[in-house]
């Protein structure tokens, strides 16, 4: 009995629908509107965030940097060469922590570097032990790695990339060959790969890089600002690694208790959780725009259905003389609201739809991650479900009140 | 028929409408018991400071299987009286008992289920669904029922059979005459086999033939047994019904079985004179060309 009726009257508002078809689709409007920018939010918002994790990612989400820091209450106790990561400390790390599982000490600088007749200043050198190239995803191509040897005896050996390799016309590949370092003789043993960083991280255009032990760097240049790089077992022990960091680092340098830390770091998890406040921050304001055009709908919607409530005041005069009890009469009039939003929010999802396969046709590599998941279609059915209950309430009760005689002689 | 005879019988003794406060008559020493019992019923607008007494104490019983014209001049309450018998509106003082069951004390879902199982209702106007089929029409009322959800189609289309649509089952009210759509209307009234068929000038809006037709019909369902009340201004089609019951300013004036109302049988006389005049002017006229004739 229940389910016929709520059949009867879901076709008789499709009926009602297609007899004012074009109200009903500029009625609808508001709540396409509310719908579609829901669906675009959510797809856009997935889509940034789609983008933004894969280049963390890229980054390395489980990166850590370590770095010196002097807190301004100890500026008189402690110099900046006092603070520096020292070699020791980084051993302890390695040793140590069960959440770093990679290290490497890492130290740059730039140096005018002579192959032959070709001289080019301001490369960048950077000092590196041989765990830098897991930690970076950057690995050797061509040639080898470093070894222990290069780094206990501090020979004086290096890594270029192939810019290096253009910019110095280095025949060959350049492995094996000699080149010069602020008038030092390195050999060359290895190709390093050149990683495609996005312009977020500082990336772009590729430049000329020279890598050398760590070791050999300190021996040389033992003034140099020195810092560590490592990567965690996962982004999940964030927290836990970055514990365990400060114990290891402040029992290493014995640290009073009451002393801050005299270092500092930073965790790409980091990065990812203020990327994720700020998308939970950006979401709020679509929600409180998505929520205003749904609000503008609903009431879009309220307007119709009192329309409608007193152009069929007859129609429900009748109904009632039939025997439709108020709550009979209460349902039909929500079901219809409710229909109308429905089809809006169909509306809303197909043009949603429609736009973001264009999107994802010309809009570059933002749009390439967005998609409307399930959870969304489920969530913006939902909502306009909810604003035709909503505000198709009032006019709703009004058709159920209405008293029968009165409504039959309406008009 | 034989019980409405023995009912009007009855009712004979009595000599005016307001004796009708006593009890109806009495078959084979059984006192039957009024489908319709109407008991000092008021019905009171109050417009600002103006009071209408729309219904001022009426009394009123009515039979099983009866067929009464409710007559009346305009603003006597005749509606109103129908609206109250059909459950669609309350008293403001006195009681209505429908087969045995005070409707005063019954809540507003109570009172739709009675109007849905209990009484069929058809209007001047029909009030017939524009956009829907005679077919869609008549299963509204069968929507609101309790009745199985696979018979309503056939029962709808029964209903319109029975009142002689069984070909028009199809047809929007506008592709409909006016009977036709009063017919619609009365199978609509009809398909949950209400125990009265309530109808408020149900031929208001037709032309004498159809009106007709439709009291006709009405007899038909007499005949089958249905319970009718139905107002009218019209005494030609008052002359339809077993009894006829007359209001003034909310009260019963007179209630009498048709052969014994004054008014109608004055009527009666007065058109079977009209028509003798007519006829006879007829036969003087056809004389007279006959003399002219006979003359040449
Ligand atoms: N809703 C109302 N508010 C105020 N007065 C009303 C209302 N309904 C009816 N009346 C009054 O009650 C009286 C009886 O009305 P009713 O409609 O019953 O008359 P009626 O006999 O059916 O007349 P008609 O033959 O014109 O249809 C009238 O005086 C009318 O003005
Ligand atoms: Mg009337």
């Amino acid at each position: 009995m229940i389910v016929r009726l709520l059949t009867q009257t879901v076709f008789f508002a499709l009926g009602q629908m297609w007899a004012n078809k074009v109200r009903a689709l500029l009625t609808t409007l508001g709540i396409v509107i509310g719908v579609f920018a829901i669906t675009a939010t959510i797809a856009a918002a997935g889509g940034l965030k789609g983008f933004v994790l894969d280049e963390f990612s890229k980054f390395g989400a489980t990166k850590v940097f370590i770095w010196g820091n002097r807190p301004d209450e100890l500026r008189d106790k402690l110099s900046w060469t006092d603070v520096k990561i020292k070699t020791r400390e980084a051993r302890d790390l390695r040793e140590h922590s069960q959440y770093l599982t990679r290290l490497s000490m890492v130290a740059s600088h730039r140096v005018t570097v002579r192959y032959q007749d070709r001289v080019k200043s301001g490369v960048s050198v950077t000092g590196i032990e041989p765990d830098w190239h897991e930690i970076e995803q950057r690995l050797v191509q061509d040639g080898r790695q470093f070894t222990e040897t290069d780094d206990s005896e501090q020979l004086q050996v290096c890594l270029i990339n192939e810019m290096a390799i253009e910019e110095l016309r280095l025949d060959g590949g350049g492995i094996g060959k000699k080149i010069f370092l602020n008038n030092r003789r390195f050999v060359v043993v290895g190709v390093v790969e050149t990683k495609e960083m996005s312009a977020m991280f500082g990336g772009g255009e590729a430049r000329s890089e020279i890598f050398v032990p760590f070791s050999t760097m300190y021996k040389l240049r033992d003034w140099l600002w020195t810092s560590v790089v490592a990567s965690m077992e996962s982004p999940e022990v964030a927290e836990e690694a970055k514990a365990e960091i400060r114990f290891i680092l402040r029992k290493a340098r014995q640290l009073p208790a009451d002393w801050p830390d005299t270092f500092d770091m930073f965790q790409m998890t980091q990065a990812v959780d203020n990327f994720n406040s700020m998308a939970g921050v950006m979401g709020m304001a679509a929600a409180v725009l998505v929520s205003i055009s749904l609000l503008v709908g609903g009431v879009g919607i309220m307007n119709i259905m009192l329309v409608s409530v007193s152009e069929r005041t007859r129609e429900i005069g009748l109904r009632k003389a039939l025997g439709a009890r108020p709550a009979v009469i209460l349902v039909q009039f929500l079901v219809e609201a409710v229909i109308l939003c429905l089809a809006g929010g169909v509306i809303g999802l197909v043009v949603g739809q429609a736009l973001m396969v264009l999107a994802q046709g010309s809009g570059g590599k933002l749009m390439e991650n967005a998609e409307i998941p399930m959870w969304a279609i489920v969530l913006s059915f939902g909502f306009s479900g909810g604003v035709g209950v909503f505000f198709g309430m009032w006019p709703a009760v009004k058709a159920a009140r209405l008293d029968p005689i009165e409504a039959l002689r309406h008009e | 028929m034989g019980s409405v005879e023995e009912n009007s019988s009855g009712r004979g003794a009595r000599q005016d409408g307001r004796g009708g406060a006593r009890e109806g008559g009495r078959v084979g020493g059984r006192k039957k018991r009024p489908i319709i019992r109407v008991r000092n019923v008021h019905k009171i607008y109050k417009m600002g400071t103006e009071v209408v007494r729309a219904l001022d104490g009426v009394t009123l019983d009515i039979q099983r299987n009866e067929f009464v014209a409710v007559m009346g001049s305009s603003g006597s309450g005749k509606s109103t009286l129908m609206n109250l018998l059909g459950c669609l509106d309350r008293a403001s003082k006195g009681v209505y008992e429908l087969n045995g069951k005070r409707t005063d004390k019954m809540g507003a879902g109570e009172l739709a289920r009675i109007r849905n199982e209990e009484i069929g209702f058809v209007f001047q106007s029909f009030e017939l669904l524009p956009r829907e089929t005679a077919l869609k029409n008549v299963q509204l009322a069968l929507l609101y029922s309790r009745q199985r959800f696979w018979g309503s189609r056939g029962a709808a289309r029964r209903a319109l059979q029975h009142v002689g649509l069984g070909d028009r089952v199809g047809h929007r009210p506008n592709q409909m005459s006016g009977g036709q759509r009063q017919r619609v209307a009365i199978a609509r009234a009809l398909v949950n086999r209400p125990s009265i068929l309530l109808a408020d000038e149900p031929t208001g809006n037709l032309d004498s033939t159809t009106g007709a037709e439709i009291m006709g019909l009405f007899h038909e369902l007499h005949e089958d047994g249905q319970t009718i009340v139905m107002v009218t201004h019209e005494e030609d089609i008052a002359g339809h019904a077993d009894r006829i019951v007359r209001l003034c300013d909310g009260k019963v004036e007179t209630d009498y079985p048709r052969d014994e109302d004054p008014i109608h049988i004055d009527y009666i006389k007065r058109s079977v004179d009209m028509a003798r005049e007519r006829a006879a002017a007829h036969v003087e006229h056809d004389d007279a060309v006959e003399a002219e004739e006979a003359a040449r």
